[in-house]
């Protein structure tokens, strides 16, 4: 499996989610974000997290307008599998892949603390490897993941099974719990907690781990 | 021709930071304030001369850039 970590002015996870990617056996190439190509036979794009361009205008959209967002775009067009996380899931709303938007937390305070999740649907290439209804532990850190999505918008991803994840303590406001959502071809993923920083014991927890076996699984099976 | 847009989160999207400062102006002793909303100005300087042209390209600059539309709306003030 080819993976493609973006890496933006302010990107502080990129790294991080490239030993994650490293770890579940992809190859991993780092595409700074004035490229304006993917690199040949890339599976999945990986967005990390941080504060790109400084959060800037709204968190995430000048990311979203950056010359290599453009070839995210027609790479998830193409059917291309993308992964969004924090900041990077932020870039994913402001670009329109995934519906929505991500704004300031209702309690107004940056939250940093590990938070539990429910695993929605197993349904798709990034939780596959994980139980149905299970509860893991991820750890959250932003300022701006208050996700809001109009009641239509809920109940389309709730009947088309789109949403992946959901906080049992809604730390932020998010309409519906939401923590993650994944396209309407389940191809790309956008989530707030940080699945890299719970891939290895020494992290404190290993419950993100399962994300990235689950599209090694998809992408490289054995 | 300068340009100013207003941008402001549409009504019914709930405004956390509306409401901090609605409850600081409480804490502060004003009395009666019902409801604080927060938004952004962002004034351009353009080489337009004509202003229904410059609203046109002001307009397209929101809808690609300076607003969210899923949550924001905006004004646009010519001259």
């Amino acid at each position: 499996m080819k993976a493609a970590v973006l890496v933006f002015p302010g990107s502080n996870c990129d790294r991080d989610l490239a030993v994650a990617f490293e770890r579940a056996g992809a190859e991993v190439t780092m595409v700074w974000h004035k490229d304006s190509a993917l690199p040949a036979g890339v599976d999945v794009v990986g967005i990390p997290g941080g504060f790109s361009f400084g959060d800037y205008l709204r968190c995430g959209a000048i990311a979203a307008r950056s010359p290599i967002t453009r070839a995210v775009i027609e790479h998830t067009h193409r059917g291309g599998y993308a992964l969004g996380i924090c900041n990077g899931f932020q870039v994913l709303t402001e670009t329109g892949i995934l519906p929505g938007a991500l704004m300031r937390n209702a309690g107004l305070k940056f939250i940093c603390k590990p938070v539990d999740l429910t695993v929605e649907t197993t349904d798709t290439s990034f939780t596959a490897a994980y139980e149905k209804g299970a509860r893991i532990t991820i750890p959250v850190a932003h300022h701006d993941g208050n996700y809001v999505a109009d009641p239509e918008l809920v109940a389309r991803l709730r009947d088309e099974d789109r949403i992946a994840f959901r906080y049992c303590d809604n730390p932020n406001g998010s309409t519906a719990d939401i923590a993650g959502i994944v396209s309407q071809n389940r191809r790309v993923l956008g989530l707030m907690p940080h699945p890299e920083r719970a891939a290895e014991p020494a992290h404190g927890g290993t419950d993100g781990a399962a994300l990235f076996r689950s599209l090694i699984g998809v992408l490289a099976p054995v | 021709m300068k340009a100013r847009v207003h941008v402001m989160l549409k009504d019914g999207v709930l405004d956390p930071q509306g409401a901090a400062v609605a409850h600081a102006l409480g804490a502060l002793g004003f009395a009666g304030v019902d409801n604080v909303r927060q938004g952004k100005v962002i004034d351009l300087e353009l080489e337009d001369t004509d202003a229904a042209s410059a609203e046109a390209r002001v307009r397209e600059m929101c809808d690609k850039l300076l607003a969210n539309t899923v949550i924001e709306r905006y004004d646009i003030e010519i001259g």
